[in-house]
């Protein structure tokens, strides 16, 4: 009877605990202007990508010469077309999921390989040296000059783009989870984990990786801002996206062969790659505020 | 001091070491055989197996990097596939404007940056820090090559005040300077947000201190609470902040120059990326990677004279 009441008695005030952690958060998060209309944009931008078809009657690849060239707020094609006559709309709305698709590709396996690393490295001493300096080594360059090396080997497209990108937020990654992780092991709970003997990996993905969920989740949220910015910017060298593929970064090296004619495929794209990134760098920001101000990401 | 610089200068050699490896053996696992590349699509199977045996391409990884890095040594980065021009002379060629490019951009966003975040934290949620922050935020969204459009749109063809692109003219003439706005202030502005950002957020953090009270306290005037008491030690992560953009801005450089259509480094790693044409993509990316540590180091090693508190084990 008495450890029936110990167990309960245990669990729930975690169980609220968590909760009240959570709303907290949000609640905090949802105070702060900016961050609520970041949240907004990347809501709307994530209806568009989902409902795509249901967005436009255009198709954003089919080829019209007959009406290449309108401008904006032309009948039946609000943003206008461009030199082949496609809707910039429905190329806009379509390139949302190319953005979005991307970017959480590249993030997703980047924290993989980052989480992966970062644990390790700040779990086993023995292998922190090595994996660090595998770290370094990808810290001395560049990030975009990373992305690029990786394009230079595998050819260029959207697939390898997000490769290069993940590669490239695997240091960054690696270096906030290992430093979580040198904190945290230090703990009485895990001393008592190791003291009762349960496994390394369960100590690692049970007990020390949730406690690093919240640096990982705002390098997450910025890291798509990165991703989607590089990956517009690797489209637009000629090194991602390839024609007619409805991609933002593409879109503006295209556009700017007609910049002086039509501006509008220039800027239209632009905007909305800068709202995007806007929307998620503003999220992250809120967030890091949010959990903790002088989280380190 | 001195045992710092010897030490971080061996890391940077080991560091060197890692990066030509690491680039090499990328360039080595590429699909595609350079001896048909550089025989092009009429050579028969013995012109290539000459190619082959003439670049040492039948020998082992191993002694292919030794020789790799025997002509680095020497300054020697190899061939072009595609022109067969010498990719140090390549690099040579177009160094200048990539440099002149980075550092006319680290200027433009160190003025904007560090003004934009004085007059926010001085003037305290007033309008002005609204619109300081306003950019800052905007600064670090823009895609810098749509940037650079628009700048172009605006005011090279409809005001036509500044050239649409290149970069010919030495920077001190009146034309040279004249290229060099666009493109500074396309790739400075990310850096200027940045550093807006941490100009800010320090002189608010320092501005509350004890010691500027107690100089307020004292009597002193504003400025010179504002200039020598408040702003010196407020410089010293913003330092930190402009030594890794200085990097970064390497690095953005590859962007801008084709933007602008400037004969730079990152332009010819472009191109040569399109064409496969691998010494080539390997000597500019060891080169910007090069240089990119080397200003790490530097700015590590001005640290330690700005803020003595600094110590490097």
């Amino acid at each position: 009877m008495a450890e029936t009441v110990t167990v309960t008695g245990n669990e729930r005030p975690k169980k609220k605990k968590k909760e009240h952690e959570f709303i907290l958060t949000a609640k905090k998060l949802l105070k702060n202007k900016l961050a609520v209309i970041g949240l907004i944009i990347i809501i709307l931008q994530v209806g568009m990508a989902i409902f795509a078809p249901m967005m436009t009657s255009h198709d954003p690849v089919k080829q019209n010469l007959a009406a290449s060239e309108l401008p904006i707020f032309s009948e039946g094609h609000w943003l206008g077309t461009d030199n082949y006559g496609r809707d910039v709309w429905s190329r806009i709305v379509f390139g949302s999921r190319i953005s979005l698709v991307v970017g959480i590709v590249a993030v997703s396996l980047g924290l993989l390989g980052g989480v992966t690393l970062g644990l390790l490295g700040g779990y086993y001493k023995k292998l922190d040296g090595i994996i660090m300096r595998i770290v370094d080594l990808l810290f001395s360059f560049p990030g975009i000059l990373l992305a690029m090396l990786i394009i230079a080997v595998l050819g260029t497209s959207l697939i390898n783009v997000a490769i290069a990108i993940s590669i490239w937020s695997i240091p960054a990654c690696a270096r906030i989870v290992r430093g979580s992780v040198l904190s945290i092991k230090e703990k009485e709970y895990i001393m008592a984990m190791k003291s009762v003997g349960a496994s390394d990996l369960r100590i690692m993905f049970k007990h020390i990786l949730p406690n690093c969920f919240a640096p990982i989740i705002v390098f997450a949220t910025m890291r798509m801002a990165t991703a989607i910015l590089s990956t517009a910017a690797l489209s637009y060298l000629g090194l991602g996206a390839q024609p007619p593929t409805p991609e933002w970064g593409a879109m503006i090296s295209q556009g700017q062969a007609f910049m002086w004619s039509s501006p509008h495929l220039t800027i239209i794209p632009g905007i909305a790659i800068m709202l995007t990134v806007f929307a998620f760098n503003v999220v992250g920001d809120g967030l890091r505020d949010a959990i903790d101000p002088n989280m380190d990401v | 001091m001195i045992g710092m610089i010897i030490r971080r200068f061996f890391q940077l050699i080991f560091l060197l070491f890692g990066i030509s490896f690491l680039v090499f053996s990328s360039m080595y696992l590429a699909p595609g055989d350079p001896a048909s590349m550089i025989g092009g699509p009429t050579a028969s199977e013995s012109d290539i197996e000459a190619i082959r045996e003439n670049l040492g391409l039948n020998e082992p990884f191993l002694t292919q990097y030794a020789s790799y890095v025997g002509g680095l040594v020497q300054g020697d980065l190899g061939y072009s596939y595609q022109t067969r021009q010498s990719v140090s002379e390549a690099i040579a060629v177009r160094l200048p404007n990539t440099l002149k490019l980075a550092i006319a951009s680290m200027i433009v966003a160190i003025i904007i940056g560090i003004l934009a975040g004085l007059i926010s934290a001085l003037k305290h949620n007033s309008w002005l820090d609204v619109g300081s922050t306003t950019f800052a935020l905007a600064g670090i969204s823009i895609p810098n090559f749509w940037m650079g459009a628009v700048l172009i749109l605006v005011f090279a063809v409809n005001l036509q005040w500044l050239p649409v692109g290149g970069m010919s003219s030495p920077w001190y003439t009146i034309e040279g300077m004249k290229e060099l706005i666009l493109p500074a202030i396309t790739l400075g502005t990310g850096a200027a947000a940045m550093i807006a950002r941490m100009t800010r957020s320090s002189m608010l953090e320092v501005i509350r201190a004890d010691y500027v009270r107690t100089a307020r306290a004292k009597g002193v005037k504003e400025s010179s609470v504002i200039w020598i008491h408040t702003l010196k030690n407020a410089m010293i992560p913003v330092l930190t902040v402009i030594g890794v953009n200085f990097g970064s801005l390497l690095g953005g450089t590859i962007i801008t120059e084709k933007v602008f259509a400037i004969n730079g480094v990152g332009r010819l790693m472009i191109d040569a990326i399109a064409a496969r044409d691998f010494p080539m993509v390997q000597g500019s990316v060891l080169l910007v990677a090069t240089l990119f540590v080397l200003v790490n180091l530097i700015v590590d090693i001005v640290y330690t004279y700005v803020d003595p508190r600094i110590k490097y084990q």
